[in-house]
């Protein structure tokens, strides 16, 4: 797969601090990324130095297949990080024109992306008249314009109320499933679980993982149970060879997998040692639980 | 190259502040000069004319329209270490070399911007000379007329230099204010030096090495016009005689400082972490 973002042994270093450590991964086209990691694990840091914004310490990076500049590159992508800055004085369409002039972009794109973004009757009103979240939508609408290649987005939903939010994420779905490559940065799990297919995670700089978001952990997955028999349940539970755990909360029995197991062989099973259940849920972990796991044992 | 200075004029003329004080920059001193090259009647009592103390003759008016012109310069060096200024509180560098600016196209849009009006203002200044000159000028040879027109080319150098050590400190300290703040400090910082080297050397050394110091050498580019309006007037006074002249050298060290300060800002902000 023809690749788009290539970050070899990154380092970045604000005076004694390590902001990013030795940090290599790939972006491939088509696939939506997450950068996970709590605050100050570097994720603005790494987005800011293939963005041209922030000078690398040591290591390279090069997007597309290397032989572009990075400014010459950044035209054909979209980014938006931290908060939107674009000038006060001006209109939205202004803004995106002048946009339109940074990145070669005709002008005829921006009703266009305004619409897209619902920005539209407001097109001539000056930013500084604007909410946060319009703010944001208008960010959006300026990383479009050149129907780019990636879109970067970092917490894109910081400070935004649920309405907000809820507007920014159905826009970034539409992106998504128009088939353009997508790299998020955030710390809220759920948005990412939501959106992405691959993750890399983070911390104090150093990266934990990166590949698909659910071959994270190598784990097989648990079983929610529930059944009249609970004792007997239980008993059988831990002396099968395939559970490594059990844990039992308010009635509910969850039984943690050491080798992979098919719900209805494991039905079966228990129905034939005379045990009927009456609540059976199989589940791999979620992206929440996955992280703090690995955030937690490193 | 017309990409960054359409860019860059996009921010600017969009801007009321700036589109304010661009006009006074530029247009207010040549109603001045226009103004005082009427006839004016002081309330009946006299008519004040200053054409008629052949102020407005060639080649002298060439001298006295770029020196009061360049008085002005002030107003527009707002613009520019705010235009830098705005784009540091805004975040909008950031954002412009997010989308694909370089750092090198960003410095050279601000400066272009500056030729630019460095440009259109000596255009200006020539046209309006030229005017009040051939209305009042005692002397209307082609000869006469353009003899001393270097004192526009040493407008333009003035301009740009000074308009780019006003990027450098727009550049180095992010504030317009204080930005302003450091003009002011450089004035002075100069002048401690003269006083130094004066009092430890000998003057006449000192102000030879002050005219290489990036204020002076602007300054002296254009020398004041008075002690020459009065050599005119009585030309018997040996001691008031000056060098007034525009030397080749003088603009040589002007666009020397020029290339420095574009060069620094754009080592800054290549160093610089947004």
């Amino acid at each position: 797969m023809e690749s788009i973002l290539t970050i070899n042994n990154l380092t970045k270093k604000f005076g004694y601090l390590t902001a990013v450590k030795d940090l290599s991964f790939t972006i491939k086209k088509g696939n939506v990324y997450g950068i996970l990691g709590p605050n100050g694990s570097g994720k603005s840091t790494t987005l800011g130095i293939v963005l041209n914004v922030v000078n690398q310490t040591q290591g390279n990076f090069h997007w597309f297949d290397g032989n572009i500049t990075t400014h010459n590159a950044l035209k054909k992508v979209g980014a938006i990080i931290e908060r939107p800055n674009f000038y006060p004085y001006m209109t939205a369409t202004q803004n995106l024109r002048l946009v339109c002039k940074i990145k070669g972009v005709d002008y005829s794109k921006v009703e266009e992306k305004l619409e897209v973004v619902g920005l539209l009757e407001r097109k001539d009103s000056k930013f500084r008249t604007y909410s946060l979240g319009m703010k944001q939508r208008l960010a959006i609408a300026s990383a479009l314009l050149n129907d780019p290649e990636i879109l970067i987005l970092d917490e894109p939903t910081n400070g935004l109320d649920p309405q907000g939010i809820h507007q920014i994420r159905e826009i970034i779905k539409q992106i998504a499933a128009k088939g353009t490559t997508i790299l998020l940065a955030s710390h809220l799990l759920d948005e990412v679980e939501k959106v992405c297919s691959h993750v890399v995670v983070l911390r104090k700089g150093v990266k934990l993982y990166s590949g698909r978001v659910d071959e994270m952990i190598s784990s097989h997955g648990f079983f929610e149970l529930k059944a009249n028999k609970q004792n007997e349940l239980i008993t059988l539970l831990e002396n099968h060879a395939s559970f490594k755990n059990i844990k039992v909360e308010e009635g509910l029995v969850t039984a943690f997998l050491n080798t992979p197991m098919q719900s209805e062989d494991f039905n079966k099973y228990l129905f034939e040692k005379g045990i009927i259940l009456t609540h059976l849920v199989q589940r791999k972990e979620s992206l929440e639980e996955q992280f703090l796991q690995l955030t937690d044992n490193n | 190259m017309l990409r960054l200075l359409n860019l860059e004029l996009q921010k600017l003329l969009l801007n009321r502040t700036s589109k304010i004080l661009i006009f006074v920059s530029f247009i207010l001193p040549f109603f001045i000069i226009l103004l005082s090259s009427l006839k004016i009647n002081v309330f009946g009592f006299f008519t004040l004319e200053l054409g008629e103390l052949g102020i407005f003759n060639f080649p002298i008016i060439w001298h006295l329209t770029t020196f009061f012109a360049s008085q002005f310069k002030f107003f527009f060096a707002i613009v520019v270490v705010s235009m830098i200024g705005n784009e540091y509180s805004n975040k909008t560098i950031k954002q412009n070399l997010i989308d694909g600016l370089s750092k090198k196209e960003f410095i050279l849009s601000k400066f272009y911007t500056l030729v630019f009006f460095s440009l259109v203002s000596t255009l200006l200044i020539s046209l309006i000379s030229i005017s009040i000159g051939l209305y009042y000028s005692s002397y209307t040879e082609a000869s006469i007329i353009f003899r001393e027109t270097e004192f526009l080319l040493a407008y333009f150098v003035k301009l740009i230099g000074f308009f780019s050590l006003c990027l450098f400190f727009g550049m180095l300290v992010k504030r317009s204010a204080f930005a302003l703040a450091f003009l002011f400090i450089l004035f002075i910082v100069e002048w401690i030096l003269f006083g130094l080297m004066a009092w430890k050397l000998d003057t006449g050394l000192a102000e030879k090495i002050q005219n290489f110091f990036p204020l002076k050498s602007m300054y002296k580019l254009i020398d004041q016009p008075f002690q020459r309006i009065a050599m005119t007037k009585f030309p018997d006074k040996i001691d008031l005689s000056y060098d007034y002249t525009v030397h080749w050298y003088q603009i040589a060290i002007v666009l020397g400082w020029t290339a420095l300060f574009v060069f620094l800002s754009y080592r800054l902000l290549k160093k610089r972490d947004l």
